[in-house]
Parts: structure tokens; C-alpha cells; sequence
């Protein structure tokens, strides 16, 4: 099972002779991120706090696709979805109970299921196939609000109650806090997971399936449990998001945003969870500066768009310049560790 | 019964542009093995060509040719521009970078036309004939049939009854053994994605009419339904994309006519998921796993 | 690297001996990628003179005519074709020299019809009355093709695949076919007539051919010369009855 060859990215040399530097235990980074964005917390304005609470929540979803698309190899445009199905899943739960964690865990639970039933379909379809499924998934999903529209809300979508915030923090900083929260636990998780055999298993899988299954790995296990594994890690995105909001709409989670999320992680660099941050962080600031450029122009039209030109066109580009495409962006810690 | 005959025209009336939609999805496959995923948002930039040539000249048919036109000129730009360069080590490279186009084409579309709907006019009636007191077709219906069957034939006879069609599917198969007989291979797979872009433009012009309007989101939703018709009839077969494309239709039309239009889409999902998971392959190629 | 013998070569006294050479390869690198698979291969082809490129799984004898025929770039060297530089003309071009490949696997179209598939081979052709007269001389050719006109490609047995590319190559009328391993797969009856055919062609046609075989007794039988490669270098060049002659050669390089 060890004896599994990696595919070595071409693009990654670095001199043999070198002794590989031992990375630090992923507790220390999740630590010193905690006292970073606690500190930064401190000094940021408001509206600033409440962009970095959009990178967390963005990084959390962002850093379980990657382990599914980098690490794995399944490509999923239902993400959008799937953080769509968390977001009405807290929402529910927040206005029946108005417990936090109960709602949060709610979400998870749901998109767990939702990820099992994806997943099994997933597992048994590659490339193209999967790329439309899961894309009809994300085209379809956010539809169910008018089917279900009593309880769900139709396109107006559902207010949230929410508690204050303890004590006398302001809003932006328990939001960054919380959301910061939500994205160190999951990449810690996901460092420590894929750490192990799991991550070995998958990288196994992505490599060469026929491989994998010769030398025992069971590859429907493994691309299920991705699978599973990645659409938590979106519903606990989407549970963050409907928080930010304070409201959950279909508006809010349109095809777009699957697309975006793809795009930033293979900006980001497949398959490194450093990677997914780049593209959480890219997701805040483009349309951001993408926004000022637009109110500068005083034209209306550009404002959303301007984003999106700017990511399409980085995304081929992207594309097209990495030789190998997206086998030679995608490279791990993991596997550039033991070399 | 009455209902039913009405929902059954509606849904062959649909399921043509569906069909039409999906051939151009399957043109694009069997050429150069890639689910061309922006193919929707390019339909999309072909009607806004024809929105504002219609505009400015107050024809309907003059904006319809400027689309067909401007459908296959960005065929031809999109091939010879990007997907050439696009590695085929891995077939998510292929639908990363139409992702890609679709956001640039939507962005661009955003920016020069705006976000809002527009109400876009047909140029016959929509109105439905009455055939023995019941609401059959329109004329408008009658167009669609028309031109979807224009051009299932026209695909057929290109195909099966010409040299360039030889020339395109030999060099969709074998693209090395054709390019030793002399087959210039690049360029047949221009000609493909300029068709099958063409193709799609004009399953836009039917389709954006009869739905919400005119929108660079427009075609988000009809492209499942598409890919889903390519996929029942299999991403290979051209005569399983025409009847994958009905099929679709009239499910859809059954479904919304008896229970609500926004069970709709969800009906189409459903009928993906158990195509891909019960047939691999599509109802109609030879069994070809979908493991590629 | 050993010398071209020509001085033996010139004892044959066959009268398209003294014709100028049709194919001449001179220092010839290639490869895929950083690796080249041949290095420094000469050889020379003249018109009705059928060469046999001999050696060892590996030895680069399929990369050597996908290198002639352009499907592998030339990293070095020379290729002049009837006083044309090949390394100049594009894979689609060379059809049009005169040039037909018929490659390692036959080539085949297998989703085309037999029909399809030679109509193909000589659509490249502006003389349409002659393409026409072509087809149905292959047809004559090849009467067992004729009754399967309709047949798609992958419902033909080996040698019926074998036929249908060897009259595609046909059709466009060649001077030099570049043929790869039209044994592989064979009966022996079969192999032994699509051998006599290629003799017969070039005593009617005057075409030359450039034969890959691993299949050496039979190859050696109808060529005139033969070159040896082994791992990616010519080690020897001689007439085909020299070859066959030579024990140590044998032993050392064609295993019989």
C-alpha cells in the first residue's frame, strides 16, 4: 500500500541534495493564526473586520474543495450548492432554537447527507460527467427555495435571529472571530486528515485508479468520504455566511459562486491548503477593488462585473500557461515533504 | 386529455430546442472530446448580438442571421484562440477553461448590456391554434420545428453525404491517421466548434424568447437541461442528442403542466442523476463507460 | 556507425539501381521529448527499391518512419525527398509528395465504413476522376474489400484491416510507402500475400518502399536492402541477400 508512486509534479524541483525542511506541527499554524486574526481583529475598522470574516468563511469552503479537487481529483461545481443547503440549514434551525452551535451543527449534518447522497453518485462518474452533474446540482438546488416556498422563503429568502454579541464586542469583530474560528478548526482538521493514510489514499486515487485499487485502496471509499468530507466543509462555509447576512436567499449562492470557488482554488494552487487561503483572500479583494474601480467610472454595470472578466480571464490564462494543466498547479505539502 | 395533448406539443416544441442545444454540446464532444460548458454563455452573447441589430434596424430576421453569424465567428475565436492550447492529460482541463469563458463572457455581457431582463419579441405568434377546440401549436411552435429540423438535416446530410463530413469524423476518430491522408485536422475541429456554436446561437434565439428574457444568466438553466438531453442520448450520438432533447422537453412540459413549474428543474436533475448512474453510456452508444 | 556499403549494392543489377535516390536520410536525431530514440540514422530509398528497417523491440523503428512522415519532429539531420526537405513539410503535406504511411496498427478508422475509409485516402486528391479510378482499382485489388463496402472498420478481421490500409495508401497513388509492421497479428498466408503484393506493386508501379518488420526471414525474402537498428542506430546496412547470409548479424541483432 506504501509502496504507491506519486506522480512527481515537474514544475515542483527543488535540489535533491537539500535536506527537506521538516514542516511545523499544523496545531501551530492553526494557533498562530488564532492570535493573528484575534490581534488584527483589534485594529481593523469595522467593514474591514467584516471582510476578513468573509475570508474566513470563504477559506473554510475553499480549503475542503481543495482537498477534493487538489488532493483527489474530483472536480465539483456544486459547492455553491452545498454551502446553499448549509445557509438554509442554519437559518432553519437558528429561528426554531436560537442556539448557535445546535444550528451550526445542524448544517453540518445536512450537508454531510447531501455530500454521502453526491458522493455516491460521484464516485461513479469522471470528468465531464461529473463536472455536469454536479453543475446541475448547483444550477438546481437554489430553485427548492420556491418549491418549498413556505418554508424556505421563495427568492425573498429568510431573515435570521440572531444573538447579540457577548459582551461588548462589536458585531464585525465577533463575526471575524467566529468565522476565523470556523476556517482554523476545518483546516486543522483537514491538515491532520490528510496527514495520514487518507491523504495518501486520495493523492493514490487521483494519480491512478487502477494503481490504487491493485495496491488495496478502496477507491469509491475514498472519493465518497472526499466527497463527504468537502460538501461539510461547504455547509459549515454556508452556515458562516447566512451568520455574516444575518439572511440566507437564493440570490446569494448562485452558479457563480461554485464557479468562483473553482477558480480561486486553482489560482490558489491545487491541493495546498496556503493555496486555498490565497484564493479565500482573492475572492474578498478582487471584487472589492473591482467595485472601487467601478464607482470610480461611475458606471453601474461594471461593478459585479468587472470581477467576473477578471476572474475568467485569470482563470485561462491560468490554464493555459501551466504546462500539464491542472496536474502540474495541483501539488501538496504533503507529498513535496517526504520527498 | 385535452391538457395533455397540449402539454405534449409543448414539451416536442421545447424538447426541439433542447435537442438543437444538445447537438451542438455532442458536435463539440465527438470533435475534440471536451463538454464545451460555455457553450450556453456564448449562445447568450449570440442573442444580445441579435437584440441590438434588431434594435437598430428593426428587423427580426436581419438581428436572427447577425446571431448565426456572430455564433460562429466566436466558434471560431474560442478555438483557435483558447481551446487549442488547452492540455488534454486530463479532461477537467478542458471544462476548468470553459468555465473560465463562461465568466468572461458573462462579465462582458454585464458590463456592456447590464444585469437586467430584457423582453425579447418573436417574429410570429405565440398564441396556440385551436385543432378540434383544442390548444395545439403555435406559430412560433411551428417555426421552432422548423428550424431545429432545418438543421438536424442539414447536420445529417453535412455528415453522412459530404467529403467535409467525412473529413470532420475521420479526423474526430483518428486524428494522426487523418492528418497522413491529408486531412488538415486543426481545421476540421475549427469547423466543429464554429458549427456547433452556430448551432447553439440559434437553440438561443428559439429558446430566450419564451422564457424569463434576456439576461447573461439566460441560459444557466437550459444548459442542464441540454447536457442532460446530450447525456440520455449519449455525448457520441447526434440522433441521441435530438432524442435525448425531447425527451427532456416533454418531461419538463409534464412536469410543470401537472406538477408546477418549480418542480421543473428538479425533474431534470433526477433525470440526469438516474441516467448517469443506469446507463452509462447514454440510451444510445454502444455501451462506452464513462470512465474517461 | 558502419560506412554504407554501396559498392555491393551496385553488384544487384537491377535497372532502378542507377536511379537517383528517391529518399535520402542523412544524421537523422529524434525523439519524444528530452530523450532521443534515434541517432545519426542514414539510409537511402530509390524508386522501385524496397528497403527493410530490421531490429529489436525498441530499436526505433516505428519512431524512424513517424519521424519521415512528420508525426515526430527531427531534432537533427537531414530527410530530402525527391530534392525536397521533409523536415520543412507538414504531416498534411506529405500525401501530396507521394508519401503514404500506413502505421504501426494499421490506422484504421474502425468507426468509418470499409468505403469511408478509402474514399478518405484519396480525398486530398484535386484529379477527382482519377481518386474515382483509384478506389475501384483497389477494389479490384482487393475483392475481399469490395464485399464489405459497408462494413464499419472495427468489424473486419486482421488481415481485412490490413487490406483496407494498404489500399488506402494506395489510392492516393504514392511513390514511397512507409509501412509498419503489416505482419503483426497475421496468418502467415496472409502475411506471405500481402508481401507478394508489395513486390508485385513495385515491378508494376515502380513504388518504394520503406518495410518495418519484425518479421525478418519474410521481410528480408522480397527486399532489396535492408538496414539493421539497434537502440536507435543504424550498425548495419547491406543488400537484403547479404543480410539473410550473415549468421552473426543474425544471432546478434534478429534473433533467428
Amino acid at each position: 500500500m506504501t509502496d504507491i508512486k506519486e506522480k512527481r509534479p515537474v514544475t515542483t524541483t527543488r535540489p535533491t541534495t537539500r535536506k527537506p525542511r521538516r514542516h511545523p506541527h499544523p496545531i501551530w499554524y492553526a494557533v498562530a493564526g488564532a492570535v493573528l486574526v484575534v490581534a488584527l481583529t483589534y485594529v481593523l475598522p469595522p467593514f474591514r473586520n467584516y471582510q476578513l470574516a468573509t475570508v474566513g468563511a470563504y477559506f473554510t469552503v475553499t480549503a475542503g474543495l481543495t482537498v477534493l479537487t487538489g488532493l483527489n481529483g474530483q472536480l465539483s461545481l456544486g459547492h455553491g450548492a452545498l454551502m446553499a443547503t448549509g445557509a438554509y440549514s442554519f437559518a432553519l434551525a437558528q429561528n426554531k432554537w436560537l442556539n448557535m452551535p445546535l444550528s451550526i451543527v445542524a448544517a453540518l449534518i445536512t450537508t454531510t447527507l447531501a455530500g454521502v447522497v453526491i458522493g455516491l453518485a460521484a464516485a461513479r462518474l469522471r470528468g465531464p460527467y461529473l463536472a455536469g452533474l454536479t453543475l446541475a446540482v448547483a444550477v438546481v438546488v437554489p430553485s427548492v427555495t420556491s418549491t418549498f416556498d413556505e418554508t424556505l422563503g421563495s427568492d425573498m429568502g429568510l431573515s435570521i435571529a440572531l444573538d447579540p454579541p457577548p459582551g461588548v464586542l462589536p458585531m464585525e469583530q465577533w463575526q471575524a472571530w467566529l468565522c476565523w474560528g470556523g476556517a482554523l478548526v476545518t483546516t486543522f482538521l483537514l491538515a491532520m486528515l490528510v496527514r495520514g493514510r487518507f491523504g495518501r489514499d486520495l493523492r493514490a486515487v487521483r494519480d491512478d485508479e487502477t494503481a490504487a485499487r491493485l495496491a488495496g485502496v478502496n477507491v469509491a471509499r475514498t472519493q465518497v468520504l472526499a466527497f463527504v468530507v468537502s460538501a461539510a466543509c461547504a455547509g459549515l462555509a454556508g452556515a458562516l455566511f447566512a451568520f455574516l447576512a444575518q439572511s440566507v436567499s437564493p440570490g446569494a449562492f448562485p452558479l457563480t459562486l461554485s464557479l468562483f470557488l473553482v477558480m480561486a482554488i486553482v489560482i490558489g494552487g491545487l491541493g495546498r491548503l496556503a493555496g486555498a487561503l490565497c484564493g479565500a483572500l482573492l475572492l474578498v479583494l478582487l471584487p472589492a477593488l473591482a467595485q472601487t474601480a467601478g464607482e470610480r467610472s461611475g458606471s453601474q454595470h461594471l461593478e459585479g462585473n468587472l470581477a467576473l472578466v477578471i476572474f475568467g480571464l485569470v482563470l485561462v490564462v491560468v490554464m493555459l500557461a501551466a504546462p500539464g494543466g491542472l496536474a502540474s498547479i495541483r501539488f501538496s505539502t504533503i507529498s513535496r515533504r517526504k520527498r | 386529455m385535452d391538457r395533455f395533448i397540449y402539454l405534449t406539443f409543448d414539451g416536442l416544441s421545447r424538447g426541439a430546442v433542447y435537442a438543437a442545444f444538445a447537438l451542438a454540446l455532442v458536435l463539440i464532444w465527438r470533435a475534440a472530446r471536451i463538454v464545451n460548458f460555455a457553450q450556453g454563455a456564448m449562445a447568450v452573447a449570440a442573442v444580445y448580438v441579435a437584440y441590438s441589430v434588431t434594435e437598430k434596424t428593426g428587423s427580426y430576421w436581419l438581428g436572427f442571421a447577425a446571431a448565426l453569424v456572430f455564433g460562429l465567428l466566436l466558434g471560431i475565436a474560442v478555438e483557435k484562440a483558447v481551446m487549442r492550447f488547452v492540455d488534454h492529460s486530463s479532461p477537467l482541463n478542458g471544462v476548468v477553461v470553459a468555465l473560465g469563458l463562461v465568466l468572461v463572457v458573462q462579465g462582458v455581457l454585464g458590463i456592456v448590456y447590464g444585469n437586467e431582463f430584457r423582453p425579447v419579441e418573436t417574429p410570429f405568434a405565440r398564441d396556440a391554434f385551436q385543432i378540434g377546440g383544442i390548444a395545439v401549436l403555435s406559430r412560433y411552435d411551428v417555426f421552432v420545428f422548423a428550424a431545429v429540423g432545418a438543421v438536424v438535416v442539414a447536420l445529417t446530410v453535412l455528415f453522412t453525404r459530404t467529403s467535409v463530413g467525412l473529413r470532420m469524423r475521420a479526423a474526430a476518430f483518428a486524428p494522426d491517421v487523418s492528418r497522413l491522408l491529408g486531412v488538415p485536422v486543426g481545421g476540421m475541429l475549427t469547423l466543429g466548434w464554429a458549427l456547433a456554436a452556430a448551432v447553439g446561437s440559434l437553440a438561443g434565439m428559439l429558446v430566450v424568447p419564451t422564457e424569463l428574457g434576456l439576461n447573461p444568466n439566460a441560459m444557466d438553466v437550459l444548459f442542464v437541461s441540454a447536457f442532460t438531453a446530450a447525456v440520455v442520448g449519449g455525448l457520441d450520438s447526434p440522433i441521441g442528442a435530438v432524442t435525448g432533447g425531447l425527451v427532456v422537453g416533454l418531461l419538463l412540459s409534464y412536469v410543470s403542466g401537472y406538477l408546477g413549474a418549480t418542480v421543473a428543474p428538479m425533474a431534470v436533475l433526477a433525470l440526469l442523476v438516474v441516467v448517469l448512474l443506469g446507463r452509462p453510456g447514454g440510451l444510445f452508444s454502444s455501451s462506452k463507460a464513462r470512465l474517461a | 556507425m558502419s560506412a554504407p556499403e554501396t559498392g555491393r549494392l551496385d553488384r544487384l543489377d537491377e535497372p532502378y539501381r542507377k536511379k537517383k535516390p528517391l529518399l535520402e536520410v542523412e544524421g537523422l536525431t529524434a525523439g519524444y521529448g528530452a530523450a532521443p530514440v534515434l541517432h545519426d540514422v542514414c539510409l537511402t530509398v530509390r524508386p522501385g527499391e524496397i528497403v527493410a528497417v530490421l531490429g529489436a523491440n525498441g530499436a526505433g523503428k516505428t519512431t524512424l518512419l513517424r519521424t519521415l512522415s512528420g508525426l515526430v519532429r527531427a531534432d537533427g539531420g537531414r530527410i530530402a525527398f525527391d530534392g525536397e526537405d521533409l523536415r520543412k513539410v507538414r504531416v498534411e503535406q506529405m500525401v501530396r509528395l507521394g508519401i503514404a504511411h500506413v502505421p504501426e496498427g494499421r490506422g484504421v478508422v474502425t468507426e468509418l465504413t470499409v468505403d469511408e475509409n478509402l474514399r478518405l485516402g484519396g480525398l486530398w486528391r484535386r484529379d477527382r476522376a482519377d481518386a474515382t479510378r483509384a478506389l475501384s482499382e483497389v477494389y479490384d485489388l482487393f475483392p475481399a474489400l469490395a464485399q464489405r463496402r459497408a462494413s464499419a472498420g472495427h468489424q473486419l478481421s486482421g488481415g481485412e484491416r490490413q487490406m483496407l490500409a494498404l489500399g488506402r495508401a494506395l489510392i492516393g497513388r504514392p511513390r514511397l510507402l512507409l509501412l509498419d509492421e503489416p505482419s503483426l497479428g497475421l496468418a502467415p498466408r496472409i502475411t506471405a500475400q500481402i508481401l507478394a503484393l508489395l513486390r508485385d506493386l513495385r515491378e508494376r508501379t515502380g513504388l518504394a518502399v520503406l518495410l518495418v518488420e519484425q518479421n525478418v526471414r519474410s521481410a528480408l525474402a522480397i527486399a532489396d536492402e535492408g538496414i539493421v537498428l539497434s537502440l536507435g542506430r543504424v550498425v548495419t546496412r547491406n543488400s537484403a541477400a547479404d543480410l539473410r547470409d550473415d549468421a552473426d548479424l543474425r544471432h546478434a541483432y534478429l534473433g533467428f
